[in-house]
């Protein structure tokens, strides 16, 4: 950072519209404005930098000496890392639990904070593409990825897809986010040809992103516990419980440290939706839990891993069950009346918090492992991850963290004086007159 | 116009008149001097992360321009293909100080190999994991294999009930042994799911691995029905003497770390009209390998006159391996 990027943050832009060089004072205004901050806020950071720092320690130690330091085996060949990743998404989707409302209910109140859930979706896809690099054998062959350099397998690998929407989500939000914390900057209205359309397709995106990662499992037909047609509904069913969830809390933390008014509204938007998402997904994994033991047999040797244990192995058996038990006490918690009028807000984050925990273990670990136990030859070796993996997960949650807070410190202006009715045709011309 | 915040006040006082309390670090009011700690603090938080991840430099000396920018096998003209396996060799030689050759085996027209196993006379003595062991140059600290050697009780076929890590003296009175290894599918799931194209299926039948393509996703590993791959979780430890020499660019050339590897029948001996390994080492005679274009093959004769199966017929991933009984 040099001086000259902390000149231009003191005056406040000239109305006469961008010069060539306002997206670059933009983005030292930004910078300067990211690293603004109450003693609290350079305590939360540095903490995040310290765990962070520990997890990129880790992950060049795993570069340079294998993947031998992980835990994972051929019988086990994905672990903590997919199991990260593949949540996570459940996160980015999660987001559009704000986006919707906004733009097609035309909720004012939430399209004023609605940049939030797109900063969410942000730094989530950067947390997903670091697990996947953290979980490549070669991860200096990523570029063999790269469409037109590499060598895409595209449309047979599911994975291609991946990449496709994932990179294509991340340039979505950062086009509208950006787009709209520009404007702000530079005091003009945004116009909405320049983002409207965006965020529409956003939508359809999001739900694609969770749609593309379930295919990843559900289209192998070895495995018998991901081989199923209810695997992309209930990814998403779960990710529109932790996202929202996620966002509950945000939101619950932003009101009682910032200046952004009127959260209520889109909290309580946000509260009824986990209302109807999280009883779906309850009703989902009944619905699987039935198919699995009524009819038995070696299909359901997987289930049985999961909830009971196989022949004596049973790692993977209190994880369940405290999923299982966060999941129906959020559920019942989201029942109580009045939970989002405000008045119960510590209930609220709580319920919010054992639904997190329980779809990141149901989402995660609960998915990824009994995929591989029993293996495809119906051996059991089981995986619990070491010392490197769980520092390279706590690196990349801390930097996805660390996005997330920056993000939302550039993006506070935006929030604490929202464009006024920017879709109104009224105001549109009256801001083309002003500029 | 609306306001700006002012950036150099706190957020916190934005929407007031900045008459609440300035949680700001007192020393720091003046823009210069703070832009001046905060660059401080930027440079020192580069230096830590640029400490942090200092062991990468280990790995980076390991890796030559050569092999980071080396294309796709299939997009290697013949200088450069010898270009590589030159380099190759030479590496073999600094780290072993053993003289292997790397040849590059290609398909022999006419021919598609099809591998059957009587499962009457299999005795599950594994010689034929054994045999793979060494003849494909793998890891010493692992033990790995291309096969794996199902013990499973008579009067079932099921692999729930079977187990891999059986000892004492075979064949068991009331067990039989079913081995596995690749089963070269002609509709194989590994090579669809794969992202960079690091595994196809030549047209021989075999499928094989660029292991200088792969970038070590393992999803084919988590599609092999299976259980035909491995994935190279560090770099293979093998004595010098006892290094296969007689190498071959898509086979059982030592393997780097971190990528994918599996069975390839032998390709390095089966195109040159040898057998595989693990077909020479059986004792027992269980093992049929052969070319099924050949009607005067063995194997062609077996496929017509023994009732034969193949291993998860259900997943329709059309085997190039078979089983039969007696």
């Amino acid at each position: 950072m040099s001086t000259s990027t902390a000149a231009p943050p003191n005056q406040v832009p000239s109305p006469s519209g961008p010069t060539r060089l306002s997206y670059l004072r933009f983005l030292g205004w930004s910078l300067w404005l990211a690293t603004e901050g109450s003693l609290a806020f350079y305590a939360w950071m540095t903490v995040l930098t310290a765990v962070f720092l520990v997890g990129a320690n880790a992950w060049a130690n795993q570069v340079a000496h294998g993947m031998i330091v992980t835990h994972m085996t051929d019988h086990v060949s994905w672990g903590l890392y997919i199991a990260n990743f593949t949540f996570i998404v459940g996160l980015a989707a999660g987001g559009v639990m704000m986006v919707i409302p906004a733009y097609v209910y035309n909720d004012r109140k939430m399209h004023d904070v609605v940049i939030i859930g797109e900063l969410l979706a942000i730094a989530a896809i950067v947390m997903c593409l670091m697990f996947v690099l953290a979980d490549l054998g070669r991860p200096e062959r990523a570029w063999h990825l790269i469409p037109g350099i590499g060598k895409f397998n595209f449309p047979i690998s599911m994975l291609t897809w991946d990449v496709i929407v994932l990179n294509g989500y991340l340039l979505l939000n950062l086009h509208i986010c950006g787009y709209l914390m520009y404007t702000r900057f530079l005091g003009r209205q945004p116009n909405p040809a320049w983002y409207v359309p965006f965020v529409m397709l956003s939508i359809a995106w999001a739900i694609s992103i969770h749609t593309v990662t379930a295919f990843l499992y559900c289209g192998l037909g070895g495995r018998p516990f991901w081989n199923s047609a209810l695997l992309a509904p209930r990814f998403l069913a779960s990710a529109f419980v932790s996202g929202p969830a996620f966002l509950i809390v945000a939101l619950l933390l932003l009101q009682r440290t910032t200046p952004i008014r009127q959260l209520d509204g889109p909290i309580r938007t946000l509260t009824r939706i986990v209302q109807v998402t999280i009883l779906v997904n309850l009703l989902m994994l009944v619905s699987e839990l039935f198919t699995l033991f009524y009819a038995g047999g070696s299909h359901a040797s997987a289930g049985w891993y999961l909830f009971f244990g196989l022949d004596g192995h049973r790692a993977l058996v209190p994880w369940t069950w405290t999923s299982v038990a966060c999941n129906v006490v959020a559920a019942v918690l989201f029942l109580k009346p009045g939970l989002a009028n405000g008045r119960h807000n510590r209930l609220l984050a709580l319920a919010c918090a054992l639904a997190f925990a329980g779809i990141w273990i149901e989402k995660g670990m609960g998915l990824i492992i009994p995929g591989f136990v029993p293996s495809t030859l119906h051996e059991i070796v089981e995986y619990t991850p070491s010392l490197t993996e769980w520092r390279i997960t706590a690196g990349i949650w801390a930097a996805g963290l660390m996005v997330f807070t920056i993000a939302l410190k550039t993006a506070l202006p935006t929030l604490i004086h929202p464009h006024p009715e920017d879709s109104s045709a009224q105001v549109r011309t009256a801001s083309a007159n002003g500029s | 116009m609306p306001n700006m915040a002012n950036p150099r006040r706190h957020p916190r006082q934005a929407g007031d008149d900045g008459s609440g309390g300035n949680r700001s670090l007192p020393v720091l009011q003046n823009t210069t001097r703070r832009a001046a700690v905060k660059g401080g603090f930027a440079t020192l938080g580069v230096a830590a992360f640029a400490a942090a991840v200092s062991p990468l430099k280990q790995a980076a000396e390991r890796l030559s321009p050569q092999e980071f920018f080396q294309k796709h096998y299939e997009e290697l003209t013949p200088q450069e293909k010898q270009r590589v396996i030159a380099r190759l060799e030479a590496e073999a030689r600094e780290r072993f100080n053993r003289d292997v050759t790397i040849a590059d085996d290609r398909p022999i027209p006419g021919t598609k190999f099809v591998y059957a196993i009587n499962l009457s006379k299999c005795n599950g003595n594994g010689r034929c994991v054994e045999a793979c062991h060494r003849e494909n140059n793998h890891d010493r600290d692992t033990h790995q294999s291309y096969i794996r050697i199902l013990e499973m009780p008579k009067g079932a076929f099921s692999m729930e009930d079977a187990t891999t890590t059986y000892d004492g003296v075979v064949p068991k009175q009331d067990k039989y042994y079913l081995p596995v290894q690749c089963q070269q599918c002609d509709e194989p799931p590994c090579v669809d799911v794969c992202p960079v194209k690091a595994t196809w299926k030549e047209e021989d039948g075999i499928v094989v691995v660029d292991y200088n393509w792969c970038i070590g996703c393992r999803y084919c590993e988590a599609a092999c029905p299976y259980h035909a791959r491995r994935f190279n979780w560090k770099e293979p430890n093998i004595p010098a003497r006892e290094i296969n020499p007689d190498q071959s660019y898509l086979s059982n050339r030592v393997r780097p770390a971190g990528v994918m590897e599996k069975c390839t029948f032998c390709l390095h001996r089966t195109r040159r009209g040898k057998l595989p390994a693990c077909l020479e080492a059986c004792p027992t005679g269980a093992r049929v390998f052969g070319n099924i274009l050949d009607p005067d093959s063995n194997i062609r004769w077996i496929l017509e006159n023994k009732r034969v199966y193949v291993l998860k017929e259900e997943l329709g991933t059309k085997p190039s391996f078979f089983y039969y009984f007696d």
